[in-house]
């Protein structure tokens, strides 16, 4: 074992591991962050904190994570290089794992000009792959990005994303094959839609037997409403919703729609579990946490083990 | 080539306002070629504020001059026959020449133009960003197509998440540069390539280590 992550225990143990997300909220109450993740606690084996999503301030994912791990859950910090130079990321994951914080998400992070403040000066000092490469050399090796020792160094399991919707498709699996090579442990994908091109993507990167050396959590997002399918078709970068689960949602009434998104949802997980490489699932419900146990148990997820 | 865009004539206004006799300088390199501040920018940019001044019932003085480069000294020298006369110098050329000229003389000087970047042009009257001048180019391995300056994270090692109809997520008119660059490696054969890890860049040479400045020993 690596790290002392409840996350790495429970995929090195060969369970199908489940994850799922908190956002922060845009200012200081503490009970958001709390009631959110007492919903989905019983029901994951690791509470991402997101890190200024979208490039919006909100609460920091260290301090969004150490609510969480106060209240004796497991925390997954998330990081983007835009906000962060090589200095700041490095103390940040010493404070962060001086905390009691074990597990992290390496990111770039979506661009400035997408949130409420794109006058801002991005940084992107170190991309998600150096990113990775550093938080690993920290863990293995004891040492600063810069070459000198650590004393007591951080041991994070390493996340970060991968996207096999974005363009070139070709290049994809290429790209998590970077991120292997630089040391990434588990890797949570973007919230899938395009089913067949998502097994398509698994299937490279089986062929390839990365997923012998990362664990591969599939992003799963339910959708709300039919809305909520055209915004992340039309809205989001990379984001590839087919028209079939468009047309699926029209289908019902506007009432019926967020039980259809759940539906899809579970029906998603029972397919992709039977896919070659998938070690678990990584459900994003956006500002829909009290959801997320029916997903879970609805897709026979629960309960969770004890590691 | 370095480029620039002319200001807003308010602005340049407004510099000039407590002055009479305005030496308006134009620089023969790259900002002639950009349009932004040539000699014919100059006697543009002249005629607009004279007419403003007549507007205001005031007359003001403008001496016109293009000089060869703004940001040689030899050239600057230049100046020294009219800077006398004149009570401000309004610069149209890049912020190195504005520099020059701020630094050989005590007259004030002021920008007309806004320097942008270091470009390429792509056809009549557009120029697009090709270079950030980091200082170790790393055109070699990525197909001639530079990730520091075109990939809007200036990421190392491949696209973001956020690449779609193969554009960068800031825009659809924006292209991905590691789209650019992979096509590129594909069409060159040599794809295998792009799973080499390019290390975390070492911005000191790009800047991060303060003010650069080149010295050659056979020159000086």
């Amino acid at each position: 074992m690596k790290t002392e992550s409840r996350l790495e225990k429970v995929l090195a143990a060969g369970h199908i591991a489940v994850t799922s997300e908190v956002g922060p909220p845009r200012g200081c109450n503490v009970e958001i962050v709390k009631e959110k993740a007492d919903m989905i606690k019983d029901y994951v084996d690791g509470i991402n904190i997101t890190d200024n999503q979208t490039a919006m301030v909100r609460m920091s994912s260290i301090a969004g994570g150490v609510i969480v791990k106060q209240m004796g859950y497991d925390p997954i910090i998330q990081m983007v290089s835009r906000d962060r130079n090589r200095l700041a990321m490095q103390a940040d994951i010493i404070g962060a794992y001086s905390l009691g914080i074990n597990t992290m998400l390496c990111l770039s992070g979506d661009h400035p000009k997408f949130g409420d403040h794109p006058d801002a000066k991005s940084v992107y000092d170190v991309d998600s792959v150096n990113m990775i490469r550093m938080v690993k050399d920290m863990r293995d090796e004891g040492k600063f990005m810069g070459g000198a020792d650590i004393k007591n160094p951080p041991k994070m399991f390493i996340g970060a994303a991968a996207n096999p919707f974005a363009d070139p498709f070709e290049l994809r699996v290429a790209r998590l094959a970077k991120k292997v090579a630089a040391g990434v442990d588990f890797i949570q994908t973007q919230c899938i839609f395009n089913m067949d091109k998502f097994e398509k993507w698994m299937e490279g990167v089986c062929d390839r037997g990365l997923d012998k050396k990362v664990y591969i959590l599939a992003g799963i997002t339910p959708m709300k409403s039919v809305g909520m399918a055209r915004y992340m078709k039309n809205k989001v970068p990379g984001m590839d919703v087919p028209d079939e689960v468009i047309k699926r949602l029209e289908g019902v009434s506007k009432e019926q729609q967020p039980e259809e998104g759940i539906k899809m949802a579970i029906e998603q997980i029972q397919r992709l579990k039977e896919c070659k490489g998938v070690a678990g699932f990584h459900i994003m419900a956006i500002e829909w946490e009290q959801r997320v146990h029916e997903i879970v148990k609805g897709a026979g997820l629960y309960p969770r083990p004890e590691v | 080539m370095i480029t620039a865009e002319q200001k807003p004539l308010q602005e340049i206004i407004q510099y000039i306002a407590p002055y009479d006799k305005i030496l308006l300088v134009g620089c023969n390199e790259c900002v002639t070629v950009c349009a932004a501040g040539g000699r014919k920018e100059v006697g543009l940019l002249a005629s607009a504020l004279h007419l403003n001044s007549l507007k205001q019932g005031k007359t003001i003085e403008i001496k016109e001059l293009t000089l060869e480069r703004q940001c040689d000294p030899e050239y600057v020298e230049e100046l020294a026959a009219y800077i006398g006369d004149v009570d401000a110098v309004v610069s149209m050329a890049c912020g190195c020449g504005v520099q020059t000229v701020a630094a050989r003389f005590k007259t004030p000087v002021f920008p007309a133009v806004n320097t942008k970047f270091m470009g390429a042009s792509l056809s009549q009257g557009v120029w697009a960003e090709r270079c950030q001048g980091c200082g170790d180019c790393m055109l070699g391995i990525t197909g001639g197509i530079c990730p520091v300056a075109r990939c809007s994270k200036s990421l190392l090692n491949g696209p973001c998440g956020g690449t779609s109809n193969g554009q960068c997520e800031i825009s659809q008119d924006v292209d991905c540069a590691w789209r650019l660059i992979w096509e590129r490696l594909v069409d060159l054969g040599i794809q295998d390539r792009y799973e080499e890890l390019n290390a975390a860049k070492d911005w000191r040479p790009a800047g991060g280590g303060g003010p650069r400045k080149i010295i050659r020993e056979d020159l000086v």
